[in-house]
């Protein structure tokens, strides 16, 4: 199969105006991905399905990605001569700016025909929340419906065109979307014996230390280090 | 008939009257051919042996109570192979693995179903608290939020021969209790509870989260630093 550099050329070359982006990835699996634009997006999908050359005819997974706000910091260093004629000054400007989030749909194409893939293909939202619109691949592939189903359960992500677009694994009432990283978890906890990381913060909310330990509980066994509380 | 259980230790203590004829003396006149027992006795020991389960599996622990119920450990040998499948015909409820969210009404809506006297055994890790998926966000952190579970069978999944342990401590439980008093069985006494109230799905969670009637989170002090 040729190289994802390659299809990216061959798509620009055939959908003149399309947006596609090769997203590389520097991890270990260097799975590198297409960032499709949403105006010509169901288009390329149609393309890359029934060209002969690649025949993309099986989407085995579609997943979501949550990347919320991000404030970056960035760095610039201007070099200012010394009027004296000492050594150069180095100054540093840092500049904040808020790098607003979004959603992303991401899909796994292999070619059960050719034998060969997979072709990662990404679909991005506007912004997190109003704009939270890509299109639906079903159409394309009809193995998308429950996964992207399960996308616009969990994250959030409106599918425009989907044939039937409800909640799958939670109920129809459900407001919130659980796989976010800003999700709130409705506050039922309650003890575990191994509190650790969060549930630790949440044991230390709901269960206060003690000033004294009441008189009608045992008293506590002795640390190991021999501290005693 | 000769196998009809003696007189339980809780129900000998139980009652305040003295009791009539001893073990010893029954075991003589059993030997003669004549059986001598207590109503309650023959009640308890009907109703231990038929414990029907209800045909109801939710996970991985729905897997080990099939294989219970199958020849190589054969939980018929205790009375329980009639598994039904109708509430309206069962006696226990096996909640056999993770109750979600979205299934725990449908859960307590075949509890609710089910005639008394009934028995509730909550099997594996995720029935007793959530388990592995505990701090997920659609896993119920243990069915005894919503309904009273009278025997908890600890394991990932437990193994068959844990249920089948299960399944008799829960008989010797049933032979245990009394026609009247605070230990009879729930449809024997005064305040019959049949009914359980089924959480609505909310807008965040279910509601209410618990039935404070029959769950109470447990208090601890935490006197660490």
């Amino acid at each position: 199969m040729e190289t994802l550099e390659q299809l990216r050329d061959r798509l620009l070359a055939r959908f003149p105006g399309a947006e596609v982006t090769l997203v590389t990835n520097p991890g270990a699996a260097a799975q590198h991905s297409l960032l499709l634009g949403a105006s010509q997006a169901r288009e390329i999908a149609c393309f890359l399905r029934d060209d002969p050359a690649l025949q993309l005819d099986y989407c085995s997974n579609v997943t979501g990605i949550d990347w919320p706000d991000k404030e970056i910091v960035e760095t610039t260093k201007t070099t200012v001569p010394d009027p004296a004629g000492g050594p150069a000054k180095v100054v540093e400007q840092k500049t904040k700016r808020l790098q607003p989030g979004y959603l992303e749909a991401v899909y796994h194409l292999y070619s059960m025909a050719l034998k060969h893939g997979p072709v990662i293909l990404r679909l991005r939202t506007a912004n997190r929340t109003d704009q939270a619109n890509v299109p639906s691949l079903t159409p394309v592939w009809r193995g998308c419906e429950f996964q992207e189903r399960e996308a616009f359960d969990l994250f959030g992500i409106v599918f425009t065109g989907h044939p039937d677009l409800r909640r799958i694994l939670m109920w129809d009432e459900f407001k919130d979307f659980p796989m976010r990283k800003d999700y709130v978890e409705p506050d039922d906890y309650e003890w575990e014996p191994t509190p650790h990381g969060g549930v630790l913060e949440k044991a230390a909310k709901h269960y206060p230390v003690a000033a004294t330990p009441p008189a009608d509980t045992p008293p506590a066994p002795p640390a190991p280090e021999g501290k005693q509380p | 008939m000769s196998d009809v259980p003696s007189a339980h230790p809780d129900s000998a203590s139980g009652s305040a009257a003295p009791a009539l004829v001893s073990d010893q003396e029954r075991e003589e006149l059993r030997r003669q051919g004549i059986l001598l027992t207590k109503m309650e006795d023959l009640y308890n020991w009907g109703r231990s042996n038929s414990v029907w389960p209800l045909n109801f599996g939710l996970a991985c622990c729905a897997i080990e109570m099939i294989a219970a119920s199958m020849a190589r450990f054969d939980i018929s040998r205790f009375g329980s192979e009639v598994y039904r499948p109708s509430p309206r015909q069962a006696d226990l409820l096996i909640v056999s693995g993770t109750v979600t969210k979205k299934m725990a009404p449908q859960v307590i809506r075949l509890w609710n179903q089910m005639p008394e006297p009934k028995y509730c055994i909550a099997m594996g890790a995720c029935a007793i608290s959530g388990g592995p998926f505990k701090q997920g966000y659609n896993v119920l952190k243990g069915i005894d939020r919503f309904i009273p579970v009278d025997i908890y069978i600890p394991g990932c999944p437990p193994r068959p021969e844990a249920l089948l342990n299960g399944l008799i401590a829960l008989q010797e439980k049933i032979r245990g209790q009394h026609l009247t008093g605070p230990n009879a069985p729930r449809h024997l006494r005064a305040d019959d509870r049949c009914e359980y109230p089924v959480p609505e799905f909310g807008a965040h969670d279910l509601e209410p989260p618990a039935n404070p009637e029959v769950f109470q989170p447990p208090t601890i002090v935490r006197t660490e630093k």
